[in-house]
């Protein structure tokens, strides 16, 4: 339609191709993606090849260690199977993880498009915003928040999108900026297309690569701040399980039940190492400047 | 440069009014609140709440309550805890040592041995040294702090039994060498995610240092490894890291608060969840301010240091 048009036509198949290359022999970038796949089958298929639900309480079996009968990870102590517990906690973490990178990728992309192709007073202020809200450490700011709401799933999902955007909103905000002046974004103002079929037509695409970097990181990041709010008391509250509040009380059973603090502990590395290393593989197979880095 | 530096010292202080802004929403707007509590107790009735809320000047509508706030701050009153009644700068002065200690020893043990990692990784690139330290890098980027704690108290406190599982110190002793004790292993633990970003960033900044004119010049002009590693190299990829550190300062701090629950540790992080607790909005907000500040004052530090070590930066 648009000189835009053809030009990204040309050359996207040509980026995808190269970059997927690129990822696909990036030996950290697949450890990742495996740990990720892994784990989610894991998640989604375990619960129901054990014969323990998550809920099912069992008082004569109260903190049984891994590998008691068919506990595989031990029993909690209610004696509620862990297994059962982590893999349910799991679905529920990493979609929160999910719904954070949508929410936070969303607001930080409108909220650079807008700044970076507007500039001036109004990138000035939204930038200051971004300032404002990086210059506190956002678990402060996300338990402020966490202490007064009802957490459910969503809601956490919710407060932590609130202090995740700002990252990207930087990254897209200063790619707009050096994106603006090139000829697809003059002749697409030639030929009198609207500021917002610009910002979300033309801009944006344009800086996809480093969005879906930023948004791949984000997972990682949601998925660890969800298990600190939770680990404190003020995520997501039993008897819904997440792998943060699956470690709240392991601390003091430290001692005699070990497992109830490792299990989880393994769950949430392995995910965020997972997603750390695939936005690590995208950033280096779509950034052409972080080549050799 | 003193336009410069007061130019930032300005921004800050916007930046402290926007931070100020969103914290007081934050916490006004949300429900709950310190009434909540009064609310629970069966023997309250409605008029004695609302008396409350009268006394402590809850009643008044947001914006006035914050313009009240904010115009004690300015002046060096920033309200009293709802809990005991002691001034909210007393309260946080009182655990600010603790937290400071903790941080300062931190970033003392991940610069140290993170900077050291991420150059010996760039000079070996590619080695089996290069790709196991990069990948442990990542792993402890990714480990909770406050899981690495537990483990870390497991090891060292249950089985072991080399150190203390919490607290700054032994009730009655309270030597240099029983600070200590209690330190190292908090300390340890907040540090680990900086070592990892410590390294990572110092192994793509060395990168750029070697592959630079004046590395190759120190070398054709005969200077031995070393001399051009420890003059030229080292130095120039630690220009970047002072601001890094900076950067990084909310991180450490957002880690201290975890890391200060787990251990026992008196600082900050342990007053703000305390706080939050009891739902002591004024120690919370004084909290929020305090941290912001000290993120802020670190940022400017660092970036007049990399002005003060770099020539080539001119700040104007």
């Amino acid at each position: 339609m648009s000189a835009a048009t053809t030009n990204t036509a040309t050359r996207r198949p040509f980026i995808k191709s190269r970059a997927m290359r690129r990822f696909l022999s990036n030996k950290m970038a697949l450890v990742g993606l495996a740990m990720v796949l892994s784990l989610t089958v894991a998640c989604f298929l375990g619960p129901h090849l054990l014969p323990y639900d998550e809920l099912f309480i069992d008082l004569r079996a109260r903190f049984a260690p891994p590998g008691t009968g068919a506990h595989i990870f031990g029993t909690d102590p209610l004696g509620r199977d862990i297994a059962a517990r982590l893999f349910h906690a799991g679905q529920i973490s990493m979609a929160v993880g999910f719904a954070v990178m949508l929410i936070a990728t969303t607001i930080g992309s409108v909220v650079g498009v807008v700044s970076g192709y507007y500039g001036g007073v109004v990138s000035a202020v939204l930038m200051r915003i971004v300032d404002a809200f990086l210059s506190f450490p956002s678990v402060f700011l996300l338990l402020a928040l966490a202490a007064f709401i009802q957490p459910g799933p969503v809601m956490i999902a919710l407060i932590i999108s609130a202090t995740s955007w700002m990252e990207v909103a930087r990254i897209v905000d200063s790619e707009v900026k050096s994106l603006r002046n090139q000829d697809f974004v003059q002749a697409a103002h030639m030929l009198g297309l609207s500021g917002r079929w610009i910002m979300f037509r033309e801009l944006l695409p344009n800086a996809i690569g480093p969005i879906i970097v930023a948004a791949t990181l984000t997972v990682a990041r949601a998925i660890l701040l969800e298990a600190y709010i939770s680990f404190l008391g003020y995520g997501i509250q039993p008897p819904l399980p997440s792998w943060g509040n699956m470690l709240n009380g392991a601390q003091q059973y430290l001692a005699s039940a070990p497992w109830l603090a490792i299990v989880p502990g393994v769950a949430i590395t392995i995910a965020v190492t997972g997603f750390n290393l695939i936005g690590d593989g995208l950033r280096d197979a779509l950034d052409s400047r972080s080549q050799g880095h | 440069m003193l336009r410069y530096i007061l130019s930032r010292i300005g921004q800050s202080l916007l930046l402290l009014l926007i931070v100020s802004f969103i914290g007081f929403a934050v916490l006004t707007l949300a429900p709950g609140g310190p009434l909540s509590q009064f609310a629970l107790s069966p023997g309250m009735t409605q008029e004695q709440i609302d008396k409350i809320a009268t006394q402590m000047g809850l009643d008044r509508p947001v914006v006035v309550q914050y313009l009240d706030w904010f115009r004690h701050m300015l002046i060096g009153d920033w309200g009293t805890s709802y809990r005991d009644g002691q001034s909210v700068l007393h309260v946080i002065g009182s655990h600010l040592f603790a937290t400071l200690l903790l941080m300062g020893t931190a970033t003392v043990i991940s610069v140290s041995l993170g900077s050291a990692i991420g150059i010996f990784s760039a000079l070996r690139r590619g080695s089996v040294f290069d790709y196991t330290t990069m990948l442990a890098a990542m792993v402890a980027l990714s480990i909770p702090t406050f899981w690495f704690g537990l483990i870390a108290i497991y090891i060292f406190s249950l089985n072991l039994g080399w150190l203390p599982a919490g607290n700054m110190y032994t009730v009655g002793d309270g030597s240099v060498l029983d600070y200590l004790r209690h330190l190292i292993m908090p300390a340890g633990v907040l540090a680990l995610v900086d070592v990892a970003i410590w390294s990572r960033y110092m192994r793509s900044s060395t990168l750029n240092v070697i592959n630079q004119d004046f590395v190759r010049t120190a070398r054709a002009k005969g200077l031995t490894r070393r001399r051009v590693l420890f003059k030229h190299i080292v130095g120039n990829s630690l220009v970047p890291m002072i601001t890094l550190a900076g950067l990084q300062l909310p991180m450490v701090l957002g880690g201290a608060l975890v890391t200060e629950t787990v251990f026992t540790w008196p600082g900050m992080g342990r007053l703000f969840l305390d706080s939050l607790g009891y739902s002591d909005y004024p120690v919370v907000m004084g909290l929020l301010m305090a941290s912001a500040m000290l993120v802020l004052i670190g940022n400017l530090a660092a970036d007049l240091a990399v002005a003060l070590i770099d020539p080539r930066i001119r700040l104007d």
